[in-house]
């Protein structure tokens, strides 16, 4: 990291953190500020990626809901497997970032269309792949790791460990309730009972 | 530290007790409350912690990454291979629940009994080459009273009678079935056009409250996740308090038991644990019961090896941790047009047993089965392995099918049966070692052709379904081998024949005479996918059978 981008980084800190900052819990948000396992200049590369991965667009993304904070709290605790991984991936990002637009010195300077081609070849040299069925950061590449955690930074129970502001769950329409009743959908508020159906000719066998 | 409910004695490890029971499951849990209330003096010793509602989460994280509720991979690694001539690869292959009231406390609670052909298919069906098809010593008649134990005593809801292929049945479910979920209501109109007999899916889950716990209240983490409400009838739930309030059953977590003790004259003394701190113990006992499950059941028995026993406790026969059956599945997930919000709910809404019984001579393999209507995912599952093949996986496309799929997504599970092959095992690994300096459960399993002949069959007609349902899209993958197991079964048999079988009908080893087997590794046949009831009405008729042998002094 050159000092040029260490300043650029520094000046765009608290705006990185205001955007966090939207939550129901402003004050839990504030006081985590502090991450843990990543550098500053390392949490803005990595919210970077997750932020191309659930991007903000006239819905809230991986930003709104403070996912790099999940994301660096998973790395020292159920995911710090993959702390090597990462710390190697982000070095490859920068590579990358460099030999496809030497313009840049780190990968969250480039524009989103620019960081979108960069992330579309790191993919593509991840062992995981597109469309690969991952039950957990563990045993992935740097691309799926950050993959993995950004979806879960977004989706996890907002009143338990990230998404405070409950955005993922609001996005995807799961309400903010532990407790339903019937009717829960569409199909099933006009169904007006179980009937049964005429004995079957061959008594189960086919 | 947990508050106790309710005081339970406490027992010295040197106080000779009636029973030890190793396992606080689907099958130690019924035990311990049965024996304790016929007036024994029980200890269970279970290797994971005492939680209780107040410690159970929606956390996806805590839960299913961090294995609050499960065995861990890195205290307690497994191996798997395929076939024995391979040599097994340390990776995650086993999963069960390590806690007070076992896989219990997770499971989806999907209660179908066994029908009467899953006890006798050997005899109606004939042999199936490379497998070892055999009959119970017991008959859907001798487990009936049992199902409806179940039913009653833990707490269920269904509707008797609503599905035209259920064996007999004495008495009706004691709560109606839950509310109808969307799943259900598009799987019924599916199945209906096709001439199919949908029916609402019995759960042990309270649709009415008793003393102690609510109905469900619909919250949606339901399997792999424990109940915060009690309506979900685990053994945690349903079995262990009526245990404890007996005053004379003592559940002791974190007691690891790793050995069948015998004396000079071959009778088991006790089960020697690890407590919390790993240091070890030996709980005296008149009696011994494994319910540990299907997996780590027959791991003890192969532990507890000794110059009597030079090949497992209890394995004369060689027959200890062998047919292991892990049930086959398939997923077919759709999308509909509509909001279907089955994320309120319970998992299974309704179910069709159409193809439970397959005529071999018909469909060209031996095998049945039935289907449920579900959706089983929580919101990181979903994002991560729910949306159809070949979409975007990252932008802004990739964020609006989460949006628009959560909603509308649900799920046919096809469930079937697993034939009984000798190769497929549970065993001890001769490399790998648990936290203990114990030997790491290695799993050998290839589904035999039928098994995944039968998925296919299954996955096909969920497919019909879902188009007759009016599903806007719906997908599925080939069947696979499967090389992760939920479903312990089979690895310590029951049967009359010593040399074919590790207990007998009375679950009594044939070897050992004051040691008992009861969990899902006594199941000779698989059933069609949901074993968790049969093996709770296997440990209550285990108790009756138990308690008049003990009574006469025949033990």
């Amino acid at each position: 990291m050159t000092g040029v981008s260490a300043v650029w980084i520094s000046a765009n800190w608290p705006s990185l953190l205001a955007a966090a900052g939207h939550a129901r819990d402003q004050a839990k948000s504030a006081s985590r500020k502090k991450v843990e396992f990543f550098t500053l200049e390392e949490a803005v590369e990595v919210e970077a990626i997750s932020e191309r991965i659930l991007p903000s667009d006239d819905t809230p993304g991986a930003r709104e809901a403070g996912v790099i904070y999940f994301i660096d709290r998973a790395l020292v605790t159920f995911a710090k497997g993959q702390q090597q991984v990462v710390r190697d991936g982000l070095s490859s990002l920068q590579a990358l970032t460099k030999s496809t637009f030497p313009k840049y010195a780190s990968f969250s300077q480039a524009s989103a269309a620019e960081q979108d081609q960069i992330l579309h070849r790191l993919e593509k040299q991840s062992s995981d792949g597109a469309g690969g069925f991952a039950i957990g950061p563990t045993g992935q590449s740097f691309f799926g790791t950050i993959h993995w955690l950004t979806v879960a930074g977004f989706l996890v129970d907002p009143d338990t460990r990230g998404n405070p502001s409950g955005v993922g769950w609001k996005l995807i329409g799961r309400e903010r309730e532990h407790s339903f009743q019937a009717p829960f959908g569409y199909y099933d508020k006009d169904y007006s009972g179980w009937q049964p159906a005429p004995a079957p000719k061959n008594g189960g066998g086919r | 530290m947990r508050i106790p409910r309710i005081a339970t004695p406490k027992y010295k490890p040197s106080d000779e007790v009636d029973f030890v029971i190793v396992g606080s499951g689907a099958a130690g849990g019924i035990l311990a409350k049965e024996l304790s209330a016929n007036g024994f003096r029980v200890v269970v010793l279970e290797q994971g912690p005492y939680l209780t509602e107040a410690d159970f989460t929606h956390d996806e994280v805590k839960v299913l990454q961090e294995d609050l509720l499960t065995n861990h991979p890195e205290l307690q690694p497994n191996t798997y291979r395929e076939t024995p001539d391979q040599t097994a690869k340390r990776q995650r292959a086993v999963f069960y629940g390590r806690l007070v009231g076992g896989t219990s406390v997770h499971f989806t609670a999907n209660f179908w009994r066994f029908h009467e052909i899953d006890f006798v298919e050997r005899s109606k069906i004939g042999p199936v080459p490379s497998a070892n098809l055999a009959d119970w010593p017991i008959t859907y008649a001798d487990l009936e009273p049992y199902y409806t134990k179940v039913e009653w005593d833990i707490g269920m809801s269904g509707l008797a009678d609503s599905s035209p292929f259920d064996p007999p049945r004495s008495k009706p479910y004691p709560m109606p079935p839950l509310p109808v979920k969307g799943c259900g209501v598009v799987f019924e109109r599916g199945a209906r056009k096709l001439g199919w007999h949908p029916f609402p899916a019995p759960l042990a889950i309270l649709s009415q409250p008793r003393p102690g716990r609510s109905a469900c209240v619909n919250c949606g983490f339901c399997l792999g996740f424990g109940c915060e409400v009690g309506a979900k009838s685990t053994s945690l739930s349903a079995a262990i308090p009526a245990a404890e309030k007996t005053g004379r059953c003592e559940v002791r977590p974190n007691s690891y038991v790793h050995k069948i003790e015998l004396d000079a004259k071959g009778r088991a003394i006790g089960a020697l644990y690890f407590d919390e701190k790993k240091a070890r113990h030996l709980q005296r006992a008149k009696t011994v019961i494994v319910s540990a499950n299907g997996a780590e059941t027959p791991r003890l028995l192969l532990l507890s090896a000794s110059k009597r026993h030079p090949d497992g406790l209890a394995n004369s026969s060689g027959y200890v941790g062998k047919h292991l059956m892990l049930n086959g599945n398939g997923v077919s997930t759709a999308v509909f047009e509509h909001p279907l919000n089955d994320y309120k709910g319970f998992a299974p809404s309704r179910v069709v047993h159409d193809f439970y019984e397959l005529d071999p001579q018909k469909v060209g393999f031996y095998g049945g089965g039935g289907l449920d209507a579900r959706f089983d995912m929580t919101p990181i599952g979903f994002a991560t392995g729910f949306l159809p093949p070949g979409s975007p996986r990252w932008g802004k496309e990739y964020k609006a099918l989460l949006a628009h799929n959560f909603t509308r997504t649900m799920e046919v599970f096809s469930h079937g049966t697993s034939l009984p092959v000798e190769n497929n095992s549970m065993s001890l690994d001769p490399d790998v070692k648990d936290a203990w300096g114990l030997p790491a459960l290695r799993m050998t399993y290839r589904d035999h052709p039928d098994d995944l002949k039968l998925i296919s069959y299954l996955d096909a007609r969920a497919g019909e379904l879902l188009d007759a349902a009016g599903a806007v899209k719906h997908w599925s993958f080939p069947a696979a081998v499967q090389n992760q197991a939920f479903h312990l079964l089979g690895t310590c048999r029951m049967g009359n024949d010593p040399k074919t079988s590790v207990i007998n009908a009375d679950h009594r080893t044939h070897d050992v005479k004051n040691l008992f087997l009861c969990d899902g590794s006594s199941l000779v046949t698989s059933g069609r996918g949901q074993p968790t009831m049969t093996i709770m009405a296997l440990a209550f008729r285990a108790a009756d059978r138990i308690t008049a042998l003990a009574k006469s002094g025949q033990i």
